[in-house]
């Protein structure tokens, strides 16, 4: 391969960066208002430290199943179904094997991801290879799920779980370091260290690129996004320090959110997630084996609606038939307030990151607000038309 | 006898490009009129704008219809006035029945509410019309391709059409229903019905036309009536092709080397009509540095021998052989496909070429991901240097390298593709129409692409519908109709006319 000659860089202007990236910023930006006005609303209690806490703790399980969720929108507008089912059903299994056979937590836990990755196989089969819509595929998985839920539980809540498997959503990485002034240390260290990496990432690509002569924004906007970043690490981090520390399901969700940005930013297989979704007849002529990536997206989703149920049932401490009811929604609807294009092809997983806080600030300031729970019902589906029509219609203007 | 229809300086662009310039059209009341032109004349679109497909606005010149100036903004409202127009892809369907489908969009309703017994009794009576004996209630889906014609013809009838306009209506059909397709025109004109025949089956055209108006490069070149001039096709022929070859083509001295690729014995079934052979022993090879093409109409099985050769990606029970350099090889798969140095350049770039809504550079590298990654993790760096070398070397205009390839033109978008198959590095390139609707000067540039990589030694198999592009830039020509060879001609005895005539032939000798 031939490689082109050196090129100066081109540094774009502030106006062009913004409009190339504007759903993300006008994403994040509703984000922080949405925040500014609940923590005005609520006279301060949406960023109390306990409260910052909670908000983790509450939507640990939604951003998990989101974040499978977004792969699926990806291949092409399909959404799995059966997440709150699949979800359900691993609790109860694992449930039934901890609290009544007394199975070690640990070899629960691994059996519970097996699981997943069964159940996965199976519906990634019909999906794939028999070609069943996923919407049918799903719709046929999550009754199927949720009866065989009734059936292990017989109809009944299984509770408690020993304190060791409760750990996993209710416990905090223990303080390594002596308290300050009752704070905690480890989330503040945690963040320095993170606030470290990323400046020293941001720098080298910058500087990469850079001499690479590829397009990089303007320093001034550079500067101000690492320090809003930055800022943002820390000031949650502290927030976390003065109430009990890290949470062990936030560090599970960082890893996760890391590890699915990667792969769908950076490698091969992620490419042609967005590859299938964006013309499925081109992707095919271009080599990629579509079925196969359908499969394993659909495999994915399913070994994480099951780690997102042994979060849920380890936060509620138990495992009852209904539990999971509609996560599938709350995941679907993130993906979409995320940016997440309904015919697939476009979305990214930061984005439903953030669509999911959207949804989870939103509940939770309604919550402490005192509104109840049919309207916050409302507003939801208000907001997530609203984004939505945003998108559709920025789309059409820039068309 | 009386015009019923004038179309006067029609033009009409589509991005630029000019697809009808000053077209003048006329067509006497109670005449089959035959509209011929190669692919790409304009056919077609002149019969959009008739048909209000293409509102009116959307061109520029004048319709008069019986003497009135016609604004169609839609195709309800050429139908109101009785013109009809039923295209080369059946609009039926298939899970309706015969008499639904006769009357959609046209119900015999009652406000709102359907009047079933009058739809299928008028569905009977319209049926006996057009010879179909079968019951209205049958699902459309269940007859075949000649009767679903007729129930197309009958939907028009339905509408009370004055003026019938059938795009290429034989095209799908075999002899026996093509000619009661014929017989039922010349019925319709005995009932006063003026029709617009478009075919390219120049005998079928010379039986029952009155009038034949031929359309070259988007404009009308002259109109024969059949009664006045002594008609054969060859008649035809020279006016559809007779133009001048100027420099379009970039030079190149070819430098052939041996047999590099080579197709065997290859059939292929089509994959959703049970026995329906689409290929039918087809051979052909194609030697280092050659510009191999393949011409022939649409539908003769171009794009389908192309795609079933690369990867299995059309069709089923395919049988036959295929060998690289003396060695036979083993596609079943577009990877493998890839794997052993094929490239396909899709006919249609935008619904099977390019990634619309991606940019430039993840286009360009879609097929090439294994060569800037290391144990599946992409390097940007290298992707990014990729996509804008060929982004330099193909000159491919656009803002940067992240441009969506929605926002290039036709042109580009095919630069685009081109690029991500030269990036693949194949050693046989299977290039389907790949000027399809670019412009002249664009063309251009594509040819010399294509030239740069014959002369480093790739072998290359050109498929076109247009013959001056075929005529202008291969070195020998495989001439295909009906799924079949029917002639083979070096460059030097290569003439649209012995194209057309291979063709023609191949057609007359199943009568």
């Amino acid at each position: 391969m031939e490689i082109g000659k050196m090129k100066p860089a081109q540094v774009t202007t502030i106006g062009y960066t913004l409009r190339a990236n504007m759903r993300q910023y006008a994403m994040l930006f509703a984000l922080i208002v949405i925040m500014i006005f609940f923590q005005i609303a609520t006279n301060g209690v949406l960023l109390w430290p306990m409260n910052v806490t909670n908000l983790i703790l509450q939507n640990s399980y939604v951003l998990i199943l989101a974040i499978g969720m977004t792969l699926c929108i990806l291949t092409g507008g399909n959404i799995d179904l059966s997440v709150g089912s699949v979800a359900a059903f691993t609790a109860a299994i694992i449930g039934t094997l901890i609290i009544n056979h007394k199975v070690d937590v640990t070899l629960a836990i691994c059996i519970g991801l097996l699981i997943g990755v069964a159940i996965g196989a199976w519906q990634g089969f019909w999906i794939a290879y028999v070609r069943i819509p996923p919407f049918i595929a799903t719709l046929a998985g999550m009754l199927l799920f949720r009866g065989l839920t009734n059936t292990i539980l017989k109809g009944l809540t299984l509770s408690p779980f020993p304190r060791s498997f409760q750990m996993i959503s209710s416990g905090y990485i223990p303080d390594f370091f002596p308290n300050v002034s009752n704070l905690n240390l480890t989330p503040i260290v945690v963040a320095v260290l993170l606030s470290l990496l990323l400046l020293y990432v941001q720098i080298r690509n910058r500087k990469k690129k850079f001499e690479n002569g590829m397009e990089i924004m303007p320093r001034s906007l550079f500067v101000t996004q690492l320090v809003i970043m930055i800022l943002a690490i820390n000031l949650f981090a502290l927030a976390l320090a003065a109430h009990k520390g890290l949470p062990i399901i936030l560090v599970i969700l960082g890893v996760l959110i890391f590890i699915y940005h990667f792969f769908t930013t950076k490698t091969v297989p992620g490419r042609y997630i967005y590859a299938l979704g964006g013309n499925e007849k081109a992707a095919v002529l271009s080599g990629i084996d579509t079925k196969k990536v359908l499969f394993f997206v659909y495999l994915n989703m399913s070994v994480l609606s099951a780690i997102a149920g042994i979060a849920f049932a380890a936060r509620t401490n138990s495992a009852f038939p209904l539990m999971g009811n509609g996560f599938e929604m709350d995941a679907i609807a993130a993906c979409f307030i995320g940016g997440a294009s309904a015919t697939g092809g476009i979305g990214t997983v930061i984005g439903t990151i953030i669509g999911a806080l959207v949804m989870g600030v939103l509940n939770n300031g309604m919550s402490i607000m005192g509104i109840g729970i049919d309207w916050q019902m409302t507003i939801k589906g208000f907001v997530l038309l609203m984004a939505v029509a945003f998108d559709v219609y920025s789309k059409n203007k820039s068309k | 006898m009386q015009t019923i229809l004038e179309m006067k300086n029609i033009t009409k662009s589509f991005g630029g490009v000019k697809a009808l310039s000053n077209v003048n059209f006329q067509v006497t009341a109670g005449e089959i009129h035959a509209l011929v032109g190669e692919n790409g004349a304009g056919k077609s679109t002149l019969m959009n704008v008739l048909s209000g497909v293409l509102p009116y606005g959307t061109y520029s010149g004048d319709i008069f219809y019986k003497g009135n100036h016609c604004i169609f903004r839609s195709i309800r409202d050429s139908e109101k006035n009785g013109i009809v127009i039923i295209h080369q892809e059946l609009a039926l369907i298939p899970y309706l029945s015969i008499g639904e489908n006769i009357f959609l969009g046209n119900e015999r309703a009652k406000s709102g509410v359907i009047d079933w017994e009058r739809t299928y009794l008028e569905a009977t009576q319209i049926l006996e019309k057009v010879g179909l004996r079968d019951n209205p209630h049958m699902l459309v889906k269940d007859l075949g391709v000649g009767k679903q014609q007729l129930v197309e013809i009958a939907k028009a009838l339905a509408k009370d059409v004055q003026l019938l306009i059938l795009d290429e209506p034989t095209a799908a059909l075999n002899e026996e229903d093509a000619d009661n397709l014929l017989k039922l025109l010349l019925e319709l004109k005995k009932s006063g019905i003026t029709s617009i025949l478009i075919s390219h089956k120049l005998h079928e055209v010379i039986k029952v036309a009155d009038s034949i108006t031929i359309l070259r490069d988007g404009a009308t070149i002259e109109t024969l009536k059949v009664n006045h001039d002594t008609i054969c096709e060859d008649r035809i022929i020279k006016g559809m092709v007779g133009r001048e070859l100027l420099d379009r083509f970039p030079k190149r001295a070819p430098r052939i080397g041996d047999v590099y690729f080579e197709v065997k014995n290859w059939n292929v079934d089509d994959p959703l009509i049970e026995g329906r052979r689409v290929i039918k022993d087809v051979n052909i090879k194609v030697h280092k540095g050659e510009i191999v093409g393949i011409s022939g109409l649409m539908g003769s099985g171009r794009t389908e021998f192309a795609m079933s050769v690369f990867g299995k990606a059309y069709g089923k029970n395919i049988s036959g052989q295929i060998f690289k350099d003396g060695q036979e090889i083993q596609l079943n798969n577009v990877q493998q496909a890839i794997n052993n140095g094929l490239a396909y350049v899709t006919e249609d770039r935008k619904t099977a070429g390019l990634i619309a809504i991606e940019d430039i550079k993840h286009n360009i590298s879609l097929s090439s991901l294994n060569k800037i990654s290391k144990r599946l993790v992409i390097d940007d760096n290298l992707e990014n240097k990729a996509a804008m070398s060929y982004r330099e070397k193909l000159d491919i205009k656009s803002s940067s390298i992240y441009q969506k390839v929605q926002n290039l033109s036709g042109g580009n978008q095919q630069k685009v593709v081109l690029a991500k198959w030269i990036f693949a590095a194949p050693d046989i390139l299977i290039l389907d129409e790949p000027t399809r609707g670019i412009d002249v000067g664009a063309k251009y540039e594509i040819y010399t692409i294509i030239n740069q990589l014959a002369e480093e030694g790739k072998a290359i198999i050109f498929i076109s519908s247009e013959l001056p592009e075929i005529l202008g830039i291969c070195d020998r020509i495989y001439v295909m109709n009906e799924g079949r060879i029917v002639g083979e001609l070096m460059k030097e005895e290569a003439s649209q006319e012995n194209i057309m005539k291979c063709i023609m032939q191949s057609n007359r000798g199943r009568y």
